[in-house]
């Protein structure tokens, strides 16, 4: 689907006058191109080998149950679905609000605060992380209480990551809405909210969907933003994988990536069911 | 349903005003056609009685309440729009009982309701279809379910044909027309098709730059337009710019002489020459003389256009350019001898020829 679609935009790339087996051929380049890191990440995975090398020595599922036996693991992962959920219940709302006020109101300013709902995009995330735990710090002084290493912290930072995407879709689905729609729902009788409840919502749903999947994915693989945000003991996922890295390598961060890509996948295929994806990314 | 009127309609934007005091009743069960080139107001005075729009000034009042500061939602109008409107994610009986569901009436009650609406146009079989599942035709009768089945006392049509290809144009308009004469349903209907307009409403208003120009029927329209700009806007016509020289005789600002008949009263100042091209008979100059009762020019034919049943002959008067049209002549006529560059006479009655005012 989103996969597609971008192969279908490196294909614009292609020399117009490519024929006969040339087309095929570009189109398979490409598609290795994109899945070989995750096909060899699912392959290492299964090696019989503590150092990856090529031929493999057999195969195995020891390192899943390696992974199973690190917790720092398992909990990573329910912390990570737990902030991803968290972040885009609340980051979705905020900046589907925020879209609607870009597009159909007529506030002073709207470029500015389009630019700036787009920061968090533009900002590397290691730099936004270190901006908010200094923020964090200075206000958990003013206000007595702990926010760097807790839940809430973290997906306030999350809920960051899921502004832009949203307000770019969401904005999207606006712009090419039919506004006699909502005219035809005042007409007949629809107050301003139940014309919200009952008509603009239902028609931007594509895009609210689409944002829902963007910022969920966008904060369960977040590794930079998240690394001096997380507390002892409550690692996300990405910063568990990446302390482990620290001491071993063997294929265990292999199998665990794995099943991050097994959730991702997952979620897309049945968001997909609900919102035809490659219509409207 | 209820009569409509509207009284020193403004609408401004900025310093621009877009209506410029409109004033139009349209009475219990009429359908009045507002009719003008893009641009001219038309279709922000249907927004302004749908409530879509506030006026700057006037009053809008439906059956015998003041409208003009009501919101939209709590107004009684249904208005079909251009592109229907109709609401994506809902099907064909959920479009149409969405006013019903609105106005709280119970679902025995809205099922009923919904059922008859659609038999009305026809649509009963395609109640559970989501409407991009229907041709266009179709989606035009939801909409037009959708606006008769809340019993609105007023029905607002913006160009609700013009989706539509031509064909279906014709046939839709027919039945529109019944519809809303057997309903008795009172009507303002925004349109820029003039044949649209003449077949349907009982009365045109036909609008320029903000204003109303002229108010009346077809007939008196096509047949009495009050100036030039109604003349060249309901029907084709002959519009030459000039001015009077002595009794019955017209000069033509490229210097052209027209007979226009015996005395006759005319605004002074410049004028404009009016004169269907239905009415201008064409006669070979070498053929019969044309007949006492007419007035007569001779010119020189430009162009003859063949449209089937009907023949335009296109001819030059010192300058000044006249359409003739007239029933295809038979095979065996002199007239289809004719071919451009000839001499012809152009020949009419003198109650053919309109001098208005203005140019």
């Amino acid at each position: 689907m989103i996969l597609l679609k971008a192969i279908g935009r490196l294909t614009l790339l292609l020399p117009a006058k490519l024929s006969g087996l040339a087309m095929p051929l570009w189109i398979s380049v490409v598609y290795t191109l994109m899945l070989a890191p995750v096909v060899i990440l699912a392959v290492i995975s299964v090696f019989d080998q503590q150092i990856v090398s090529f031929p493999p020595e057999g195969w195995t599922w020891r390192w899943y149950l390696n992974a199973w036996d690190h917790p720092e693991f398992a909990t990573g992962l329910l912390i990570s679905l737990q902030v991803a959920v968290l972040s885009t219940l609340i980051g979705v709302p905020l900046g589907t609000a925020a879209a609607l006020a870009l597009v159909r109101s007529k506030l002073l300013g709207k470029s500015f605060f389009n630019y700036l709902l787009l920061g968090p995009l533009v900002v590397p995330g290691v730099v936004a992380g270190a901006a908010l735990y200094l923020a964090y710090v200075r206000w958990e002084n003013l206000l007595d209480m702990d926010i760097t290493a807790t839940l809430g912290g973290l997906v306030a930072g999350h809920t960051l990551l899921a502004m832009p995407w949203t307000v770019r879709l969401v904005v999207a689905s606006l712009e090419g809405m039919d506004r006699s729609a909502e005219e035809a729902a005042v007409n007949l009788g629809a107050r301003p909210w139940t014309v919200f409840r009952r008509v603009t919502l239902p028609m931007m749903r594509s895009g609210v969907i689409a944002a829902m999947l963007f910022a969920f994915i966008q904060s369960f693989e977040n590794l930079d933003l998240s690394l001096l945000l997380v507390g002892p003991g409550s690692s996300t996922l990405p910063v568990a994988m990446l302390s482990y890295l620290e001491f071993r390598i063997d294929p265990t961060l292999a199998a665990v990536a794995t099943v991050q890509v097994v959730v991702i996948g997952v979620l897309m295929v049945v968001t997909d069911r609900f919102v035809k994806l490659s219509r409207i990314v | 349903m209820a009569r409509l009127q509207l009284q020193g309609v403004v609408k401004r934007y900025g310093g621009n005003a877009v209506v410029q005091g409109v004033d139009l009743t349209v009475e219990d069960g009429e359908l009045v056609a507002l009719l003008g080139p893009s641009g001219c107001g038309k279709t922000t005075t249907l927004r302004i009685v749908a409530g879509f729009t506030e006026p700057s000034a006037g009053t809008v009042r439906l059956g015998d309440r003041d409208i003009t500061h009501i919101p939209p939602y709590a107004r009684d109008t249904g208005m079909v729009f251009q592109s229907y409107a109709l609401f994506p994610h809902l099907n064909v009986a959920q479009n149409v009982g969405f006013g019903l569901e609105m106005r709280g009436v119970n679902r025995a009650e809205r099922d009923q309701r919904v059922k008859q609406a659609l038999s009305l146009v026809q649509l009963g079989h395609l109640a559970q279809r989501l409407p991009r599942e229907l041709s266009g035709g179709q989606q035009q009768r939801v909409a037009l379910a959708r606006a008769l089945v809340i019993k609105p006392l007023a029905f607002l049509l913006d160009e609700p044909l013009s989706n539509l290809d031509a064909k279906l144009r014709i046939e839709v308009r027919l039945q529109m027309r019944a519809l809303q004469q057997r309903l008795g349903l009172t009507t303002l209907m925004v349109t820029h098709d003039q044949e649209e307009a003449l077949t349907m409403a009982d009365r045109l208003v036909v609008m320029d730059q903000g204003r109303v120009r002229q108010i009346g029927t077809p007939q008196e329209l096509y047949e009495h337009p009050v100036d030039a700009f109604v003349a060249g806007f309901i029907g084709r016509c002959n519009l030459l710019a000039g001015k009077m020289e002595g009794t019955g005789q017209f000069r033509s600002r490229s210097g052209a002489l027209l007979p226009v008949g015996g005395t006759r009263f005319v605004a002074p100042g410049p004028l404009t020459f009016a004169l269907r091209p239905e009415r201008v008979r064409v006669a070979p100059a070498s053929g019969t003389y044309p007949g006492s009762s007419e007035r007569h020019v001779s010119a020189r034919l430009t162009a003859i256009t063949y449209l089937g049943s009907l023949t335009e002959y296109h001819a030059d008067l010192d300058g000044a350019s006249l359409l003739a049209i007239g029933p295809t002549p038979g095979t065996q006529d002199i007239l289809r001898r004719l071919s451009p560059g000839d001499e012809v006479f152009l020949c009419w009655d003198d109650d053919a020829i309109r001098l208005l005012p203005g140019e």
